[in-house]
């Protein structure tokens, strides 16, 4: 190896690259930046002024973050709605100023104090409600009309009641509670607002209603189309919001004892920043309560702590309108960008020098040299099916293969010219299986394990397994389930090929080569599925020996084959039997002689031998080329091979035409023929051995002769 | 109109409807408000539009490119105030002047960069740089509320300048809203504007500068609300920051949306911002001659705004198959 390309293998091999992407994945990533926000704003301003933290300045700051906080609550919900609210700081004005008309000149109880208020903020909070629900009008300008009507409402009532409530003598213990109290500690309005965060959260993550929120504001059409009932839900934030301005308001009133002409002063504004900044998306359906909570922390510490550092008029305007702009331009962006930048860092290719394989050229004399044998199969389904990847015959002689339509199609015998769809199951089906009981067993890509009854009835065996501590990706998940096959005592071992892509990326998998491919056992006896091995790249075919006491699978883009052993003084370890093919290797299956036959979904070739070795050059090409200029496996050419217990290989067969069975992925010998697919192909092929035993099957072989 | 002469009712539009009730309003005041019909009284209702329908000209033209300025009354306010603050330093007044166009002229960009090249809606953009110029300007670069126009400045000779005895604000109006009109109507870049705000995607396709178009609104717009600032502070001899906390951008809204410029944009012209202006003006005079306190006006107002609003709703409703998420 030179220097360089041991450098690229330290680079590419032990700097975790692909760990960025996988992060990216993650949807807690929205929540670092305003997360770093905050302990950024909370540092610096409890650095700058003294006594910041001390518990008399904090008591003061929180009641007004209790108020404030739940103001942004409500707007954090009518945003996830796919909505906004300007006209919260009228609402919590005209409640504050309900409250205060009520207790102060009435001379009314608190508690009717308290309706009062929650009175005035659900009927405004209903008049926009249903201007922008039912009538569909523009939120931004309609809640700023509401906003302008409210305010002036409130002014002229403040103006014009103001000299009464100074008058009044009214008081009441309650009311200096809310207003001056503590419980365990905290005020009134800090416990208020916690227990509505928490109600508000498991509402929305938990609740009906809130998954309607959501889904109103992911896509206000599919839910339409889903059969919410978009108008009422978007109703419905609108009054949640005004309810949260109003309990707000309620407490300011409490707390100032009174209502004043700043009350509620350049709220909405202020509310609106802090859940921008929180990173509660614009235009709905991302976000989240505790988004909102820190980005009202965030703008409460800033706004307050400019007030205490000195700053004159205007400093609040202008923070919170910079704090707006970048926060309302980051959202957008990164949302618009997310996807973009995923894709340009996801895929991380690492360095693997492949080993010098033999020649597989008609005529070379090696046990791999192709021929031209397939060319010659008959077909069966041709132009009919989609993608039969593997294919497996029952003790009928009908002949079962997946399709790309999500459909196992079942070719009945004799003559294979009539087809039926099996069953239906929705993904990919990949291998397939007949246990004991001749139920069919299959790997469905990108779905999970599933079994189909005689009877048709498809029951869903396992779809994910034990999540291993160290991933960042979630590996529970069976990602790409590839091929199955069953034991003597019913457990099923099956392959995961890969944990960074789904099926249908497998290119992308091996254009990147990283070592992720899994092998897995599920036990019928207690449903449980359990991870055998870890660590190869793109495990495939997977294949009982002939005295079930260890099985062949196959490692892909290593061009190796393994034999894992299940009993013996070797159980539970893995060794290789076959490696440096010169074809990727695919499914595997029993072969009437005692040997095995293995499908050859591809070949090798020099150049793409050699960009495996240079991991940064298909760094590059996958993020500055298109898909079509890609450099990939050459999958045009396939075979199959047969080889025997101890790994020698016995004889290799393929089409040199390219025109019937380029590329295989499985094959399967019964009474004397060979069934072959491919995954990309439209056919499934009938090939006669000759010499082979013409009463072999395949569930014979596996669970005894016909009962 | 048909042949003889009658408004065909059937195609009543909201600016036919607007007009019309302009018309009945104005009659009706004519006959039940003293001291309405008369000649010093109609200049008052003109010149006290005219900076109203100034702003609502560079607004008029976002709107109709299918954006909103909201920033328009801060730069209005602010770089006037900025201006004289520099003069009553002593700062030259050509230095002064090029100073706040460059401000002003930076805001514009700046509104328009991030709606054209950043993708965020107008409505954030504008709210956002509104609330930083204000901020900005008042604790940086100001002292207080209101700044006076210096002695014997040019804007204060401005301020008195009378031709036929009507206001020069007027005039500037006039001029304004004719160059405003054959921009729209007879210039290549004015009739992309309508492209542009009645569908943008495709204007972009069929080759229209639709980004440089947009940043050159919010320019407009920016440029626009700083003469409109000039001519208020000729007329009241200083100006006062607090007018941005006022409902003034909400009239100016009024005028334009009430006058029939969709908000949804594509549509509209110069005569809408005229008849929504003559209606605001006679409602403003009449309700200031009838003697309803301020605080109430503007509760009508609001009133007047919301129904605008409804009614645009109701006649250009929104296209749920092509309005785009987050569109609000």
């Amino acid at each position: 190896m030179t220097f360089r390309e041991r450098l690229q293998s330290w680079r590419y091999n032990f700097v975790p690259d692909h760990l960025v992407g996988e992060i990216l994945t993650k949807r807690w990533t929205d929540n670092a930046i305003p997360f770093l926000a905050l302990v950024a704003t909370l540092a610096t301003f409890g650095s700058i002024i003294p006594g910041f933290f001390k518990l008399s300045s904090l008591q003061d700051s929180t009641r007004q973050l209790g108020e404030f906080s739940m103001v942004v609550t409500g707007m954090t919900v009518v945003m996830l709605g796919g909505g906004i609210d300007l006209s919260v700081g009228s609402i919590f004005a005209l409640s504050c100023f309900s409250a205060v008309y009520v207790f102060f000149i009435l001379e009314q109880s608190i508690w009717l104090a308290l309706a009062a208020a929650l009175c005035a903020g659900l009927v405004f909070g209903a008049v926009n409600g249903y201007l922008i629900g039912y009538l569909r009008l523009r939120a931004f300008l309609t809640t700023l009309v509401t906003f302008i009507f409210g305010r002036a409402l409130f002014d002229i009532l403040v103006t014009t009641y103001a000299a009464d409530v100074q008058l009044s003598n009214a008081s009441s213990n309650v009311l200096d509670f809310i207003g001056d109290g503590t419980f365990w500690g905290l005020s009134v309005s800090v416990w208020a607002a916690i227990i509505l965060a928490v109600v508000t959260h498991v509402a929305l993550t938990r609740s009906r209603p809130g998954w309607h929120v959501l889904a109103v504001g992911g896509s206000r059409r599919s839910a339409h189309n889903a059969g919410i009932r978009v108008r009422r839900t978007v109703f419905m934030t609108y009054v949640f919001s005004g309810f949260c301005a109003s309990i707000g308001g309620f407490l300011i009133a409490c707390r100032l004892s009174g209502a004043g002409p700043g009350t509620g002063l350049n709220l909405e504004i202020m509310a609106l920043t802090a859940a921008v900044v929180g990173g509660v998306s614009l235009g709905g359906g991302r976000g989240s309560v505790v988004k909102g909570l820190m980005g009202a922390i965030i703008v409460l510490t800033m706004t307050n702590g400019l007030i205490r550092l000195g700053y004159g008029t205007g400093t609040n305007q202008m923070v919170l309108g910079i704090m707006l702009a970048v926060a309302v331009t980051i959202d957008i962006r990164w949302l618009k960008n997310r996807h973009k930048v995923l894709n340009e860092v996801y895929v991380a290719p690492v360095y693997l020098k492949m080993g010098e394989t033999q020649s597989a050229v008609p005529g070379s004399g090696t046990p791999y040299a192709l021929d031209n044998r397939l060319s010659a199969a008959d077909h069966i389904g041709l132009g009919e099916l989609e993608g039969p990847e593997d294919v497996i015959l029952d003790r009928d002689d009908h002949l079962y293969c997946g399709t790309r339509h999500g459909e196992i199609v079942r070719f009945l015998a004799p003559d294979y010219k009539r087809s039926e769809v099996f069953a239906h199951i929705g993904g990919f089906p990949l291998g397939l299986a007949f246990d004991r009981d001749g139920n069919l067993i299959s790997c469905v890509g990108a779905m999970g394990l599933y079994s189909v009854s005689p009877q048709r009835e498809v029951k869903r065996l396992s779809a994910e397994t034990a999540r291993s501590w160290t991933s960042i990706v979630d590996d529970a998940r069976l990602r790409d389930p590839n091929d199955c096959d069953i034991a003597p005592d019913g457990r099923i071992y099956f392959t995961d090929s890969t944990k960074r892509y789904d099926a249908h990326d497998w290119a992308l998998d091996s254009i990147e080569n990283r070592a992720t491919g899994r092998l897995l056992v599920y036990d019928p006896k207690d449903g449980s599925t359990k991870t055998l091995l870890d660590g190869y790249r793109y495990t495939n075919g997977v294949c009982m020996a002939h005295d079930g006491k260890s099985l062949f699978f196959a490692e892909s883009w290593a061009c190796r084959v393994h034999r894992y052993w299940l009993e013996g003084p070797k159980a539970g370890t893995a060794e290789c039997v076959i490696r440096d093919m010169p074809g990727y290797p695919d499914n595997i299956n029993r072969a009437s002689d005692g040997n095995y036959w293995m499908a050859w979904l591809g070949m090798r070739t020099p150049s793409f031998d050699l960009s495996l070795r240079h991991p940064d050059m298909r760094k590059r090409m996958t993020r500055r080329l298109p898909q079509d200029d890609w450099l990939f496996p050459n999958i045009n050419t396939g075979g199959v091979v047969k080889f025997n217990e101890k790994g020698g290989i016995v004889e290799t067969l393929g089409d040199l035409t390219g025109t019937a069975h380029p590329m295989v992925t499985s094959m399967r010998e019964h009474k004397g023929y060979l069934f072959v697919g491919g995954i990309l192909n439209n056919r499934i092929g009938r090939y006669k051995i000759s010499g082979a035993d013409p009463n072999w099957t395949s569930p014979d072989s596996y669970w005894g002769g016909k009962r | 109109m048909n042949a003889i002469g009658w408004p065909n009712f059937k195609s009543l539009n909201q600016e036919g409807i607007v007009f019309a009730i302009a018309v009945v309003l104005f009659a009706a005041a004519s006959v039940g408000l003293p001291g309405f019909f008369t000649a010093d009284n109609l200049v008052a209702i003109v010149r006290s539009v005219s900076v109203l329908g100034i702003l609502a000209l560079g607004m008029a033209v976002v709107i109709i490119g299918r954006g909103i300025d909201l920033s328009a009354v801060a730069i209005m306010a602010m770089s006037v105030a900025w201006y004289l603050q520099l003069l009553n330093i002593g700062t030259p007044d050509g230095l002064a002047f090029l100073y706040v166009l460059a401000g002003v002229l930076a805001i514009g960009l700046l509104n328009g960069f991030l709606v054209a090249y950043a993708d965020v809606p107008a409505i954030f953009v504008t709210l956002a740089t509104g609330s930083f110029v204000f901020g900005y300007v008042r604790s940086q670069l100001i002292t207080q509320d209101a700044v006076p126009v210096p002695q014997d400045h040019w804007v204060e000779r401005l301020g008195g300048l009378r031709f036929l005895d009507i206001p020069i604000e007027v005039f500037v109006f006039a001029a304004l809203a004719f160059l405003v009109f054959l921009f729209l109507r007879y210039t290549k870049w004015g009739r992309y504007i309508y492209f542009a705000g009645d569908n943008p995607v495709a204007a972009r396709n069929i080759g229209i500068p639709v980004r440089p178009m947009l940043v050159l609104r919010y320019v407009l717009s920016a440029v626009v609300a700083f003469a409109a600032g000039l001519l208020t502070a000729a007329s009241l001899h200083s100006i006062n920051t607090r007018v941005v906390n006022s409902t003034l951008l909400y009239d100016i809204v009024l005028v334009a949306v009430i006058g029939g410029i969709g908000l949804s944009g594509g549509r509209g012209g110069v005569r809408n911002v005229l008849v929504g202006a003559a209606l605001i003006g006679i409602l403003l005079n009449a309700m200031t001659i009838i003697d309803i306190p301020l605080l109430y006006q503007n509760l009508i107002k609001a009133a007047i705004l919301l129904g605008a609003i409804i009614v645009d709703g109701i006649i250009n409703p929104r296209d749920e198959q092509t309005a785009q998420q987050g569109d609000i």
